[in-house]
């Protein structure tokens, strides 16, 4: 209390209190009393309200990221009913369950406690095959979101920042996959376990350490099954709960984007507010997705454990692959030759393992982690997008993304080379030599075959928006020639074939400026202009009006830009079909025809009306 | 082009109503001059497309039909979790049964699981109806605005920034910057330590050694019988252990680098000397453990007499010492010298000399 403040009787400290009837005023449903009484204790109105009138966008490609949020609450309740009765341990018992052909087989508590949760928890096999089901649904959605958000460019600012999230979490995605089918302790992921660990030994200098550390000792020992327990039950959820957290409210932040369309735009969001069509469609989709994962779980059994039995150094599995999103990873092993293993002042370099294993998954992520920031400096553009693009409209882009997911499905289906060899009968020599060739091949062939048919696919809009449709009606002419109605195409139709804008490739400045000096970080600067000029060289300009009316008033087939002669506009036809006649050459008079021909390419054009 | 437009950083601007040539990239119109009618440079946003309204929305009758549908839906819904409650406790869990397209199966997993599922699905499909039929369905709009704050609200924060740093002293007092650096850059090092301290042994020489000793026999993998060299018939492959591992403390550390694979080659074709001195009569045994990531190398192909490891591929040549002969692992496959014993049992006649497994540092 400030010293020049008077004294005062008790009861004035609460002068300035709000009287209870001012309280109670309100919305008199019996919702409004029960959001009033809320509302007192955390004046959470404001938020509520702005929250149930968002608006949120439709479309199909949204339902991807919703898919990855659904399965990651599945994954949490059904977890959380296994950790009831799997025991986390090493420990050697004797199998003396309901499941036969186990009986008497030593094995450890954690595999023990797997196959009683098949066979002996009611309901358990189901819980166990809905959390591994949902667990490979998740890694996939998280996977095909990305393209989405890659190929739609949302991750342009202002959503680096939740790509960069995003990236991280589908990283933390599959080693929460990875730890998750170890636990169980059985031969194949056992195997797995012993290969993690040839991975950890590869690392230069500190390899073995990390691996006894890691291990407390000598592979297999009886730490690593609770430490991956607690990896794979606490801190990577925690994680991944908390990053997921901050990638919601940014969105939330950042308002969806949209794709482009008809009364769409940068500075607006169309769509449904949340309450009530989202509330139903989210909330029932989160059942859809909950209901489709539970019937696989019913109908199609995954990771019979039983079968493979527990977990010794000594036997091994023929075809043995790791769950699918680690699949990449296998792949790159397999691939990768054994000539890169050295040996360096009597010290063993391992690189034929430590590259595959343990490089080249960080390093794909870095990369894709990187990328908006990439493409930002390379178009020098700084400004908010909230449109998406359509993925023709970004060639280049499109085509890299195209470039990255071949490179990853090679290596994917490296890691299959083995069922691959014994289905078709084929050597699996030549299979995995035709696929080392192919990892190099086929990424720089896909990006340009990408890039083409995304060029082709605007040229195609372009000329969809310049010739409008074909109507199938068929008009001679008081000449007897033929041709048949174009129409031009709605208004609405059209707007999204030319909304988009067209990136220039960045212009170098002067060398020098204006005394003469030569500037600096020119070389910088070179630099940035080839990659922006690979970039956008050969786009595809969206068509303006000017030229629209260009081609109604040539009224003829024979636009430049279609038959690449330099025959020149000719003069505009005054039959009053104007802007629907874009048949063949034969809507013109025969001399026309001829005489832009005999004009030559150089002849000037004509323009005057 | 001159007669059409100037040009400008590739983009060619048309004059007012004049036709053009469509070759030469983006042509964009003048706009509106000297008031002419022009043509502008782009197209203009046509804003939300007409409402089409849904059968449910005009017709009474549609209206009802899809309230119908839905409520069906969550009544089904509502069987099948009774479904559920209800097999839980009538089926037996080892109760099994032939299903079409999926074999025998566990009869309380496909009840249990079908019924929660379409228990699931039903909540879900009858939402998502319920809005696509009966919810409002015209667009909203939403205005947006820029991520970035006012200048104000911008300058009163970095404002408040530096106003607190100074209010700190920090920059005055030099010393309590640096010492304060120095606490906390050094506060999480007792955390490392403890954790990383504590987490396992050293290695020291645990991974350049195996259980295998001199004058251990050879035991078959998992029976644990020793073999007689009699016993090894050509081209026959044996999966081995040490003598006595089943009784060692650690049973599955010795293992995953004692396993052993016996194979036996008729001399002849046996190409190294060593390899041939190391063995006994055309048996050798080599270590099963891969030398890539350190798979046991399990498939023995006895005409090629090539070792493949199923995880990874790598194959070894047996008749050559076990060299690489594909794939992505680089040292051969370590020999274990044997011989036999008095009583003509395969036995170790040394321990590995060279260190088992995958590659590390200080191998």
């Amino acid at each position: 209390m400030s010293p020049t403040s008077t004294p005062k009787g008790a009861a004035s400290l609460r002068a300035d209190d709000v009287k209870p009837e001012a309280l109670t005023k309100g919305p008199k449903s019996r919702t409004g009393g029960l959001a009033s009484w809320v509302d007192d204790r955390t004046s959470a109105a404001r938020p509520t309200s702005y929250l149930l009138k968002k608006v949120f966008p439709d479309h199909w490609s949204f339902m991807l990221g919703e898919i990855a949020m659904f399965s990651l609450i599945i994954l949490l309740v059904t977890g959380t009913f296994l950790t009831f009765w799997f025991v986390p341990s090493a420990g050697r018992v004797i199998y003396n369950g309901s499941y036969v052909p186990l009986k008497g087989i030593p094995m450890s508590e954690a595999f023990k406690s797997t196959v009683d949760i098949s066979f002996d928890v009611r309901g358990g096999l189901i819980m166990r095959q809905i959390h591994h089901w949902s667990a490979l649904l998740f890694t996939v959605s998280i996977t095909v979101h990305m393209f989405r958000v890659f190929f739609t460019g949302a991750f342009r600012k202002p959503r680096e920042i939740n790509w960069v999230i995003g990236t991280i979490l589908s990283l933390l995605a599959i080693n929460e996959g990875f730890t998750g089918y170890s636990l169980p302790d059985d031969l194949l992921s056992g195997t797995g376990i012993r290969a993690a660990e040839g991975f950890i030994q590869s690392v230069p200098v500190i390899g073995s350490y990390m691996a006894y550390f890691l291990f407390g000792g000598a592979f297999p020992g009886e730490a690593i099954i609770p430490r991956l327990f607690t990896v794979h039950v606490l801190l990577l959820p925690a994680v991944i709960v908390g990053l997921f957290t901050a990638h919601i409210v940014l969105v939330a932040v950042h308002k969806h984007t949209q794709y482009p369309g008809p009364g769409k735009t940068n500075d607006n969001v169309v769509g449904y507010p949340f309450m009530p069509v989202y509330l139903a469609k989210s909330g029932g989709f989160f059942f859809i997705v909950f209901g489709i994962t539970t019937l696989m779980a019913a109908l199609v059994t995954i990771n019979p454990i039983w079968l493979y039995g527990p977990y010794d150094p000594s036997p091994v599995t023929a075809g043995s692959q790791p769950d699918w999103y680690m699949g990449f990873a296998d792949g790159a092993l397999r691939l990768f030759p054994g000539f890169a293993e050295f040996n360096v002042f009597g010290f063993t370099l391992s690189l034929n393992v430590f590259i595959p294993s343990l490089i080249v998954m960080p390093l794909l992520y870095t990369i894709a982690g990187a990328y908006p920031f990439i493409e930002s400096w390379v178009t020098g553009d700084k400004r908010e997008h909230h449109l998406l693009d359509r993925p023709r409209n970004a060639p280049t882009r499109t085509g890299l993304g195209v470039m990255a997911i071949s490179f990853y499905l090679i290596l994917f289906l490296a890691a299959g080379n083995d069922l691959i060899a014994i289905k078709l009968g084929l050597s699996i020599n030549d299979i995995t030599q035709t696929l080392r060739i192919l990892l190099l091949v086929v990424p720089p062939l896909a990006y340009w075959v990408t890039k083409r048919i995304c060029m082709s696919l605007q040229r195609r809009d372009h000329d969809l928006v310049l010739h409008g449709r074909e109507s199938g009606r068929v008009v001679r002419t008081a000449e007897g020639s033929f041709f048949e109605v174009h129409e031009p195409l709605p208004e609405h139709e059209r707007w999204t074939l030319v909304q988009h804008e067209t990136l220039t490739p960045l212009q170098l400045t002067a060398t020098v400026d204006a005394n003469e000096v030569r500037r600096k970080s020119t070389r910088r600067e070179r630099l940035r202009a080839k990659i922006s000029s690979f970039y956008f060289a050969d786009g595809v300009h969206p068509v303006t009006p000017a030229e629209l009316a260009a081609a109604h008033h040539d009224g003829s087939a024979r636009e430049a830009i279609e038959t690449g002669q330099d025959s020149g506009a000719q003069e505009p036809s005054d039959q009053g079909w104007v802007g629907q006649l874009h048949g063949g050459a034969d809507e013109r008079p025969e001399t026309d025809a001829y005489a832009s021909h005999e004009d030559g390419v150089d002849s000037s054009p004509t323009s005057e009306r | 082009m001159s007669e059409h437009g100037t040009e400008s950083a590739g983009e060619h601007v048309s004059q007012p109503g004049t036709a053009l040539r469509l070759e030469q990239g983006q042509v964009e119109g003048a706009g509106n001059s000297e008031g002419q009618v022009g043509i502008p440079d782009r197209f203009s946003n046509p804003g939300l497309p007409p409402h089409v309204s849904r059968s449910a929305d005009l017709d009474e009758v549609a209206a009802h039909r899809a309230e119908r549908q839905v409520a069906t839906l969550f009544g089904i819904s509502m069987v099948a979790t009774l479904t559920f409650l209800v097999a839980y406790f009538a089926i037996d869990q080892r109760t099994y049964q032939f299903i079409p397209g999926i074999g025998q199966a566990s009869l309380s997993n496909i009840v249990l699981g079908v019924s929660l599922g379409v228990s699931l699905l039903c909540i879900g499909l009858g939402a998502v109806h319920w809005a696509k039929t009966l919810m409002p369905d015209t667009e909203v709009t939403e205005d947006r605005h820029p991520q970035r704050s006012s200048d104000e609200a911008r300058h009163e924060t970095v404002e408040t920034l530096e106003a607190g740093g100074r209010a700190s002293q920090l920059g005055r007092r030099p010393m309590i910057k640096y010492m304060l650096g120095g606490a906390l850059g050094l506060f999480a090092l007792p955390l490392v330590v403890q954790l990383a301290g504590s987490l396992g042994p050293l290695p020291k020489a645990d991974l350049a050694t195996t259980f295998w000793r001199r004058g251990m026999r050879l035991m078959r993998d998992p029976e644990m019988t020793p073999i007689k060299a009699s016993d090894v018939t050509l081209g026959s492959v044996f999966h081995v252990l040490p003598e006595g591992i089943d009784k060692s403390h650690d049973v599955l550390e010795e293992k995953a680098k004692a396993a052993v694979i016996l194979v036996s080659l008729p001399p002849a074709v046996i190409r190294v000397p060593r390899e041939r001195d190391w063995g006994h009569d055309g048996i050798v045994a080599y270590s099963k453990i891969c030398t890539h990531v350190g798979c046991p190398v399990g498939l023995y192909e006895h005409r090629t007499h090539h070792l493949l490891c199923p995880c990874h591929q790598s194959t070894f040549d047996v008749a050559n010492d076990c060299e690489v002969i594909f794939g992505p692992a680089h040292r051969p496959l370590p020999q274990l010298k044997i011989t036999v014993d008095a009583k003509g049992y395969l036995v170790a006649d040394a321990p590995f000399l060279q260190p088992v497994g995958p590659s590390y540092w200080e191998r």
